[in-house]
């Protein structure tokens, strides 16, 4: 399932770089990109398990850029 | 200050507050009235003001295992700073690096809006008619298929549909970057997006609002950041690597002179180390972690990018991705599809061969009246080129037959309009026509009437395209046609074009273009141009799909990597344009930055850098790197 999420306070380029790499690690995760420019997540995930893998992603970005919000 | 966002001005109030403590305490409170330790608590108060924040975050990413944070790299470098007592200059770095985040933050919010308003085109109510008449105003979203909607002069057409009454002209300027106005009129079928400017058009609705033109194009530029360039992709890997290393870098700058300096005794030490304190070393460190922070690298790229997917967007081409934008400025084989790419895609009646004591008119008059009933292209365009309306009881007994023509009693007499074939059968004395197209011979009873040269016009600005083409960078231009080779031979020696391969069938073009693939030289792209009807394999599986004409074709915009909103080729050289200019800035963007990053960490090892040529190295140079990359925004230049 591909979907989409608009992000809020998305700062600086260099941590949304690192939010895609470290999301694209994540079990179950086909692909991801963050895109600086568009203030965006698009995700690209297992659907059985889509709302734990997206959990995950959350709190991967609380990790590398807590004033990030990913508005679900 | 007015277009600030509220975090943006309060920034904007700590660098102020904290650059005035900065200067009252360096011009006024120097070290001989207050003493040294007064000083250190003095200058904490403007570090405070203007760094508490990047302390915070740095200890905080710390605990969550973010080292190479740009925060932790600040913060270390000014408590360094701070901890060798160059107060001033810590508080200074600080200064200047809360300034250029402050800046960049706004160049980015700047460019963000500018396409936000570019693309500042879906309505945002619809006029919907009640069955009684009565008006009511209601959101586009709201609005049924087969709804009726009506479009006032000055509003946007909510959603796609079929005028049913009404006469306007309708501005595409928003969606096609042409700003000559369309005429519609009953019957038209209208784009949602495009402005109406004179008349009231009632509107009958063809497509909810999900599926209409304008989402469908919002939604292609909006996302176009999810494929990302290689070069893009290059410089966020560049990035993880630089910032470790220019800090181990920076570790060793310290560490290892200070070992040397401990432990070899005075008259032993080298010369760059002699008359050198532990401190000195220091500072030369925190120069380095200052010019390791990455991100003035990483945000110019994919900024220069969305600026050139904007401005192509301005221009009416849509760029499904910075991917696509930067494949297009490698291209170097243009493989064009002919008919409704080169050609206008209809026929028209181009020459009028009549014979004996014929005329043209009655030539044109006979082959008119007896394709009459027909409803091929080229009984329609028989009919166009005519001008009158055929008097229907002039024809009796027509009689189509497959493949050959028509054969009709036109007054009488046994007129058939067909080709070579139904010459041979009919057994009269016909000639070949020399020129290149599809020739409808005419006979009337039994005598050869002479022939009707139909052909597909090449559009006006297929001439310039080949030229332009030339001019951008394109080696080889190539035309793929599915019609006859005299017809293809025509047309590409009129237009210049490199190469043609006449009489192939679709499955044939994917083979072409296959072969053309395999013949480009390595690092060069193929860009495929059609007109998104029966060509998406070939879209497919060129490197750069192009579809033109895409206005009110979902297929086209569907299949293609790029879409011109209206159906010129001219456009494809303007696309070019862009993508050159943009990979140009790009490319000065990331030289520019490492270059001066480099300069400043060669020089700061020497010693010969102050930290203040450090922070330029850093928000500096994204400064000029930003107002850089905004420039691919502006294509006025590439505007026809």
């Amino acid at each position: 399932m591909k979907k989409r999420y608009k992000l809020t306070d998305l700062d600086c380029a260099n941590c949304a770089a690192k939010m895609e790499a470290a999301i694209k690690k994540i079990d179950g995760v086909r692909d991801a990109t963050v895109s600086f420019m568009g203030q965006k997540l698009t995700i690209d995930a297992d659907d059985a398990r889509f709302d734990t893998i997206m959990q995950e992603v959350v709190a991967t970005c609380k990790k590398i850029e807590p004033d990030c919000v990913i508005n679900i | 200050m007015k277009n600030l966002s509220k975090k943006q001005r309060k920034m904007l109030i700590r660098i102020l507050l904290s650059a005035i403590l900065l200067c009252i305490i360096k011009f006024f409170l120097t070290e001989e009235k207050s003493g040294p330790a007064m000083q250190w608590l003095l200058y904490l108060l403007p570090y405070g003001i203007i760094g508490w924040d990047v302390i915070f975050r740095a200890v905080r990413n710390i605990t969550n295992g973010q080292v190479f944070d740009e925060n932790f790299l600040m913060a270390l470098a000014t408590v360094g700073a701070f901890a060798t007592a160059e107060y001033a200059e810590a508080v200074f770095v600080m200064l200047f690096y809360q300034t250029g985040e402050l800046f960049q933050d706004y160049a980015v919010g700047k460019s963000r809006q500018s396409i936000a308003a570019l693309m500042d085109i879906r309505p945002d109510t619809a006029n919907l008619e009640r069955e009684d008449g009565s008006l009511e105003e209601v959101d586009p979203e709201d609005v049924e298929i087969d709804a009726i909607v009506v479009v006032k002069p000055g509003e946007r057409v909510p959603l796609d549909g079929v005028v049913l009454e009404g006469f306007s002209a309708l501005d595409t300027a928003a969606l096609t970057g042409e700003s000559v106005p369309r005429d519609v009129g009953p019957g038209d079928s209208v784009i949602s997006g495009c402005v109406n400017q004179s008349g009231l058009l009632r509107v009958k609705v063809t497509r909810i609002c999900e599926e209409s033109t304008v989402s469908k194009i919002l939604d292609l530029v909006e996302n176009a950041g999810e494929k990302k360039a290689a070069s893009e992709n290059f410089i966020t890997r560049f990035a993880r690597y630089y910032t470790p290393c220019v800090v181990l870098a920076a570790l060793a700058l310290f560490l290892l002179p200070t070992i040397a300096l401990t432990v070899l005794p005075a008259s032993s030490l080298p010369a760059f180390l002699a008359a050198t304190a532990w401190t000195d070393w220091l500072h030369r460190a925190l120069i380095f972690l200052v010019i390791s922070c990455p991100c003035a690298l990483v945000i110019s790229v994919p900024l220069s990018f969305f600026g050139g997917i904007g401005g192509a967007s301005k221009c009416g081409i849509l760029v499904k991705g910075s991917n696509y934008l930067e494949a297009l400025a490698k291209t170097e084989t243009v493989v064009f599809d002919k008919t409704g790419t080169l050609t206008q895609g209809s026929f028209s009646v181009t020459a009028l061969h009549p014979s004996g004591s014929f005329t043209e008119a009655s030539l044109l008059e006979y082959a008119a009246l007896a394709e009459h009933w027909s409803d091929h292209p080229i009984s329609v365009s028989l009919r166009a080129a005519y001008g009158k309306t055929p008097d229907s009881s002039r024809v009796t007994d027509v009689e189509e037959i497959a493949g050959h023509g028509v054969c009709a009693r036109v007054d009488g007499k046994r007129v058939c309009a067909g080709n070579e074939r139904l010459m041979k059968q009919e057994a009269v004395n016909w000639k070949k026509c020399e020129l290149p197209g599809t020739i409808v011979h005419v006979t009337a009873d039994g005598a050869y009437a002479g022939h009707i040269l139909i052909s597909d016009l090449p559009k006006e600005d297929a001439k310039a395209v080949v030229a332009s083409l030339k001019a951008a960078g394109v080696k080889k231009t190539v035309m793929l046609t599915g019609d006859t080779q005299a017809t293809a031979k025509a047309v590409a020696a009129a237009l210049g074009l490199d190469e043609y391969h006449a009489e192939l069938l679709p499955a044939d073009k994917v083979e072409q273009v296959e072969k053309l693939l395999t013949e480009k030289r390595p690092d060069t792209a193929l860009a495929f141009v059609g007109d998104g009807i029966n060509d998406a394999p070939v879209l497919s599986r060129a490197d750069i799909g192009i579809a033109m004409g895409a206005l009110g074709s979902d297929a086209a915009i569907e299949a293609a990597d790029i879409v011109l909103m209206d159906d010129k080729p001219s456009k494809i050289a303007t696309a070019m344009q862009i993508s050159r200019k943009t990979l140009r800035i790009v490319k000065q963007n990331i030289w520019f930055a490492l270059g001066v990053k480099g300069v400043v960490l060669v020089l700061g090892a020497f010693g010969a850098a102050t930290m203040w040529a450090a922070v330029f190295a850093d928000v500096g140079v994204a400064f000029l790197a930003i107002l850089n990359a905004m420039r691919c925004l502006h294509v006025e230049e590439f505007r026809l």
